[in-house]
């Protein structure tokens, strides 16, 4: 009790606990084990609901995340081959203004400084930027003509790498670097081949400016960053979190494709990076557009969110609807299997007191015939002593000739009250004096009692009234609660049965013994089919569960009433119903004579 | 008042209707339906008393056969034997004190059979 009141979850619990989960199969004669089939129930129908939709949420979100993935991916190429076409235009622009430059210009022009003067003034105004200075180098690699703001006139650049790559491309565009004027910028150089295999090359240098302008044009929303590397992975422009210019970028340098493509970077303990890259035809440069993925994903994270709830609603609405179910459906069938047990062993138990009945009845007769032989030899005996006078009327004889009769009118008396038992198990309505009906079942038990020295005591006023009711019922009502009565006590016990009319309907027998008593744990599972506490002694359970149902069907009640180690009461209510007077008149004089 | 007596058990007739004689009712006894039969149609009998089983023709039947003939002659029933069946038929033909179970006592027997001539008081001499 103490638990219940402290536990409200171990007592809500008891209650939704349904009937048969403490039902043990083997004890009760149950034809299956209903906790089992709960749980098998239960577990099969929530595999088979939750499985397809847990794979369906999964797969939808799979495809959910990879159409994501795949839009945001697409979206990275496009704004690496967008931002691609314009850097190419740019370089592809300032490439062929200096083509054009070393095309329409003769070597003496080139070589005329005023000229080119006038030609890097063209060029700025053109372009509006970019075009630092102009210089031109001869086949010696020897820099003969400069027009820009430093002194580079008479520069060696034989041993150059670059200027092979021109002399054998013929256009050139070279790494970043920082140059005199410590800005980053970059050269452009082409090849003007003159007769006889002599050349010229004409070489600009251009700020990185318009780059850095053109990247931070473009819409990186959050942790986005776009910048530009050259091979060696050193950054060709400024990156807003993977270091400035020049430094060595701290993100992988892409294999070489020809066109634009998006990796993912794994990172330790961080999301994962998107890289789209590209690599810029006809120059050293790779232009990087790096997102973060999580943020990038973020819808496909709020779709997560959703199915995650919907899957997380429907999995315990299902539950709910499985187990409600499954307990009404197996509760139903636990009840009908009770009902079908009850009845299958009232159907026995009547079926036992039929042949007890049929065998009584045979016995009674078996023996009444030759009970009746001695009984009229012997009465023809006495008749010829006391009637005819013809022989001795000897006293002794006599006295031997009544032994004889006195010993034929009680097994008489016995086989008749068996004959009248087996009887009335079949009838149905009978006018009944319960006093009497009481007696002939005591006088079944009264031997037993006197062994036992049990004192039996009946009280009932001489007004009882006749009711009408079924008396093979009554029999066996009465006598189970008896033998109830007889077995709870010991040696020496006391029965009492008192017969009293409290209301105009109905009578009352209760009947109270001084033995064991009943636990008040057992008492209110007394009438419960196959309750009983003889365990080991051959009880059935089912006495008193038969007895409620006599006492029902004839319209009655029955009451319990116990102590531990005082005694048990049992009172039996019965209807009156409606008796002939006449009938009763008969009856009574009956019974009285 | 002349009376027949028929039981298959021929001791407990023969005993009976001794004892009766002795109490000066004029008894005669027989032990299947047959002979009763034949004694019925012969002697002009006040009362038959049956009982119930009998081998071939039981005390029912028998009854009925005397009743085609001698309706006159009344009736009163012994029996052994508590069958539900047997019971409510001798109820529903002749009354709840038209038979008496074995052992019988014979003073009781004596009383049934005057009360059954209408002459309750008549005792045996």
């Amino acid at each position: 009790m103490v638990k219940e009141k402290m536990n409200p979850i171990y007592s809500m619990a008891r209650d939704l606990k349904p009937e048969f989960w403490d039902k043990k199969p083997h004890l009760s004669g149950s034809l299956f084990n209903y906790r089992r089939i709960w749980m098998i129930s239960v577990f099969l129908a929530v595999i088979v609901s939750l499985v397809p939709l847990v794979a369906i949420s999964t797969a939808d979100l799979k495809t959910t995340e990879n159409a994501i993935a795949s839009e945001v991916g697409f979206r990275i190429v496009r704004t690496v081959s967008n931002t691609n076409r314009a850097i190419s235009f740019f370089l592809t622009e300032r490439r062929a203004a200096l083509n054009f430059i070393a095309r329409d210009n003769s070597e003496e022009e080139l070589k005329n400084t005023a000229r080119l003067v006038l030609l890097l003034e063209g060029l700025q105004e053109s372009f509006g930027c970019c075009f630092v200075d102009l210089a031109v180098i001869d086949e010696s690699g020897k820099q003969i003509r400069y027009v820009g703001p430093y002194a580079l006139e008479g520069k060696d650049y034989k041993e150059q790498p670059w200027l092979t790559a021109v002399i054998d491309n013929g256009a050139y565009v070279s790494d970043v670097f920082l140059g005199f004027r410590n800005r980053p910028h970059f050269v452009v150089a082409v090849k003007k081949p003159l007769p006889m295999g002599r050349f010229l090359v004409l070489r600009a240098s251009v700020d990185v400016d318009p780059f850095e302008k053109l990247l931070s044009k473009l819409e990186l929303t959050g942790r986005g960053d776009a910048f530009i590397v050259n091979h060696a992975g050193v950054l060709q422009t400024n990156s807003r979190y993977y270091g400035q210019v020049l430094q060595k970028m701290p993100l992988p340098i892409p294999k070489y494709e020809d066109a634009s493509q998006v990796i993912e970077w794994k990172r330790h303990s961080r999301s994962n990076l998107l890289i789209g890259y590209r690599f810029i035809e006809e120059s050293p440069f790779i232009l990087m557009v790096v997102k973060e993925k999580e943020e990038l994903m973020m819808p496909w994270q709020v779709i997560k969110k959703k199915i995650f709830f919907f899957l997380l609603g429907s999995t315990i609405l299902i539950i709910a609807v499985i187990l409600g179910i499954v307990t009404y459906m197996v509760q139903k069938i636990y009840q009908s299997d009770e009902k079908r047990l009850i009845s299958l062993h009232q159907i026995e138990y009547a079926s036992k007191m039929a042949t007890i009945g049929r065998m009584a009845a045979s016995v009674s007769h078996e023996i009444n015939n030759p009970l009746a032989i001695i009984n009229e030899k012997a009465g023809l005996i006495k008749d010829l002593f006391e009637i005819k006078n013809e022989y001795e009327n000897d006293a002794r004889l006599l006295n031997l000739i009544d032994s004889i009769l006195a010993a034929v009118k009680r097994a008489a008396k016995i086989t008749k009250r068996l004959l009248s038992f087996s009887r009335n198990m079949e009838s149905s309505a009978d006018t009944i004096d319960v006093r009497a009906l009481i007696g002939e079942v005591l006088s079944f038990v009264e031997k037993e009692a006197e062994f036992n020295s049990i004192d039996i005591r009946v009280d009932a006023p001489n007004h009882i009234p006749l009711i009408r009711s079924d008396r093979g019922k009554l029999q066996q009502i009465f006598l189970n609660i008896i033998n109830n009565a007889l077995e709870a006590m010991k040696t020496g016990g006391h029965l009492s049965i008192e017969i009293y009319q409290d209301s105009k309907k109905y009578i009352t027998a209760k009947t109270c013994d001084d033995g064991c008593g009943i636990a008040p744990d057992d008492l209110p599972h007394i009438f419960e089919p196959f309750f009983s506490t003889k365990s080991g002694r051959g009880g059935t359970g089912l006495g008193l569960s038969v007895t409620y149902s006599l006492v029902q069907e004839i319209g009655g009640t029955i009451g319990v009433e116990s102590q531990l180690g005082v005694g048990t009461c049992f009172t039996v209510t019965l209807p009156l119903r409606k008796v002939d007077p006449m009938e009763d008149k008969n009856r009574a004089s009956t019974v009285g004579g | 008042m002349q009376v027949l007596l028929v039981d298959d058990e021929k001791e407990l007739a023969s005993a009976m209707a001794e004892r009766l004689r002795l109490r000066g009712i004029d008894a005669e006894w027989a032990t299947t339906a047959d002979d009763a039969l034949m004694m019925i149609d012969a002697v002009p009998f006040d009362i038959a008393v049956l009982d119930i089983k009998m081998p071939r023709i039981g005390g029912l039947e028998l009854m009925h056969r005397i009743r085609v003939k001698h309706p006159e002659i009344k009736i009163l029933f012994l029996t052994g034997h508590g069958s539900e069946e047997l019971f409510q038929k001798v109820i529903d033909e002749c009354g709840e004190s038209a038979y008496l179970i074995k052992p019988i006592e014979i003073a009781e027997l004596v009383d049934k059979m005057k009360r059954l001539m209408g002459r309750p008081d008549d005792r045996p001499g």
